[in-house]
């Protein structure tokens, strides 16, 4: 229990570095730690760092271009299967394309779509709910009637309203999932600066002077700093499922691009005789989300310290009575 | 509870409602061109003048948006372009088999999760407690229409076990409801699990223990009772959610002729009418579920003030 201190205390200071490399360098070596001590969390980086690096460098890395079309060499199995190719590890599509390399390519859109709609969604509540955190008044009551409003809406059949009303293209898609996603921002926002502005500190703040935005950025903002990056990560996971799901429904990404999604779909109606058209993208899209979920639930027992007792200490009490 | 709470929170829902119908209603006449989604790209400008003034599109916004209202006011949400029959008919036909899915699911779900997290809450950080947190985690992490095509080909094609799809005996809903629980299972089970350790530590349950009541009753009673709330309040988010999306896919895999497939089916017969008829059904249902949560926790935790 000793180092649960010290190294929450790291993570939790971890983001505001002002290029001293010494400090860098303990927090680095915090988290490192950290993740030693939650070996599921070290998967989950590792996976999730492998697919970055992946859908950077995609091009380089599949062995051929994930739409280029081989009717003779259709439906190939993996190569290691009876009528595998070595040139086509994973097997190849009813189009003749190169599983692995569709797969490859398919990271790119599910993080890139996750990011940018985790950036979007994640920005917009998050000044929305400092706002109304802050500011209060008729400004919180509008921001939160809304917020309820559409925290109560049927969110993924208006997303397919419009996304069919409106060409599907990544941009469309960014925008209907964000507008679908801000509003968790908002609430936990709110919830945070309202509870950090009855703190003596920030009251403090106030007295001596300090302009409204200096304490929202130097007083209230770091407190948001650990539920804000679980939020986020967690919100991720969800948005990498919902771009795989709108996909597969023939209304996220469209071909000639590439989609995880996209490729399930295509391969259903080959699950009879070529199981690996869904089993390799869905696998991909399930690894991806899992690790996201595992590094998730690592940032929030690494920086909560509530978590953190539910994983080491308690349970005694029952325990002691030899249930 | 008083009949002003249930006022306003009635008002709440009737404005859920107007502001999706308010979306709808911008989505399809002013963002895009109903006309150019439901009519063949081959069609004729004639043809296309003809069908807008069918549907009233040749009108100005406002007239349009006025009659928009006042047919829904009178559940009159106009007729299916595939089935060339009202569609709210189509709708209360498919209805059923939604709610059916939808609710066995997430029964299913429940049964799951809350002896699992109970169970894993008993002992934290021990085997029990790291499976049930490890398994919850693949579970929710796993895309649905993947898992429902994963467990058509072990258990149809491969064993020959069960149906692939359709509806009918019990066998259909097996594999679907199957599919729709398991992400919520984990999800739920995390929950019950995170509440269930929260409670276990309060001072009650060491009086409770103390006394030396029997263990299976302290947590059964004192414990489950108390850690229900977050649970049930998750599951009302689940029941939610399942309608209003997840049955969507787990429908389409399955070709369960719910409200979740008729909508994939519009939107491929570019039937907006149905599409729209759709949304507003989920929309009351969606509202009505949220209204009945308000309830529930006021029957479960008496603390609830419900202003």
């Amino acid at each position: 229990m000793a180092m649960t201190k010290s190294t929450a205390g790291t993570l939790a200071h971890a983001a505001p570095l002002h290029g001293r490399p010494h400090e860098l360098f303990n927090a680095l070596r915090g988290i490192a730690r950290e993740l030693r001590a939650d070996k599921l969390g070290a998967f989950g980086t590792m996976i999730l760092l492998v697919l970055v690096i992946v859908a950077i460098a995609a091009p380089a890395l599949a062995p051929y271009d994930p739409a280029a079309q081989s009717l003779a060499d259709r439906l190939l199995p993996p190569a290691w299967l009876a009528g595998g190719s070595p040139a086509h590890w994973l097997g190849t599509d009813h189009l003749g394309r190169d599983v692995l390399s569709r797969t490859i390519h398919g990271a790119r859109v599910s993080l890139l779509v996750g990011v940018a709609v985790v950036a979007l969604a994640g920005t917009f509540g998050t000044v929305l709910g400092l706002v109304a955190g802050y500011f209060g008044g008729r400004a919180d009551t509008i921001i939160m009637r809304a917020v309820d409003i559409q925290v109560a809406f049927p969110a993924l059949l208006l997303a397919l309203i419009i996304l069919t009303v409106v060409k599907p293209t990544p941009g469309t898609l960014v925008i209907v999932l964000a507008a679908n996603g801000w509003m968790v921002y908002a609430r936990l926002v709110r919830g945070v600066v309202l509870s950090s502005r009855q703190s003596l500190y920030v009251e403090a703040a106030e007295i001596v002077g300090c302009r409204p935005l200096r304490v929202i950025f130097r007083h209230v903002l770091p407190n948001l700093t650990s539920p804000l990056v679980t939020l986020a990560t967690l919100e991720f996971a969800r948005i990498v499922l919902a771009e795989a799901a709108l996909s597969f429904l023939g209304l996220g990404v469209q071909p000639p691009a590439t989609s995880w999604g996209l490729d399930v779909a295509a391969g259903k109606n080959y699950i009879f005789d070529a199981w690996w058209l869904v089993t390799v993208p869905g696998t991909a899209i399930a690894l991806t989300v899992l690790s996201i979920n595992l590094v998730a639930s690592w940032i929030r027992i690494a920086t909560d310290p509530r978590e953190r007792q539910k994983r080491f200490a308690r349970g005694a009490a029952v325990s002691e009575m030899g249930a | 509870m008083s009949a002003g709470f249930l006022l306003r929170r009635l008002g709440h829902g009737i404005v859920v409602v107007l502001g999706v119908t308010i979306v709808v209603f911008i989505v399809t006449r002013m963002v895009g061109d109903p006309v150019r989604v439901m009519l063949p790209i081959d069609a004729s400008d004639e043809q296309r003048q003809a069908f807008a003034h069918h549907l009233g599109l040749d009108r100005p916004l406002p007239a349009q948006f006025a009659d928009f209202f006042a047919k829904l006011a009178r559940f009159d949400f106009g007729e299916s372009l595939w089935q060339r029959r009202p569609a709210i008919d189509i709708v209360l036909e498919r209805l059923p088999a939604t709610l059916e899915l939808v609710l066995v699911g997430m029964a299913l779900a429940l049964l799951l999760a809350i002896p699992l997290g109970v169970i894993a809450a008993l002992r934290p950080g021990r085997g029990w407690d790291r499976a049930t947190v490890s398994l919850s985690l693949l579970g929710l992490s796993l895309p649905q229409f993947w898992l429902g095509l994963l467990l058509i080909i072990l258990f149809a094609v491969e064993w020959g076990l069960l149906p692939t799809s359709g509806r009918g005996t019990p066998g259909h809903l097996i594999l679907p409801a199957l599919t729709l629980a398991l992400p919520a299972t984990g999800r739920l089970a995390m929950i019950a699990r995170s509440s269930m350790i929260d409670e276990l530590n309060q001072p009650y349950v060491q009086t409770a223990i103390a006394k030396g009541l029997p263990l299976r009753r302290v947590v059964g009673l004192h414990a489950l009772r108390n850690a229900a709330n977050p649970v049930l309040t998750l599951a009302g988010w689940e029941l939610i959610r399942s309608l209003a999306g997840y049955a969507v896919v787990v429908e389409t895999v399955f070709a369960w002729p719910g409200l979740g497939y008729v909508a994939i089916q519009a939107i491929q017969r570019q039937d907006l009418v149905l599409l729209q008829t759709v949304v507003f059904v989920v929309a009351i249902m969606v509202v009505a579920i949220n209204l009945a949560m308000d309830l529930v926790y006021k029957a479960i935790d008496p603390r609830i003030q419900l202003e």
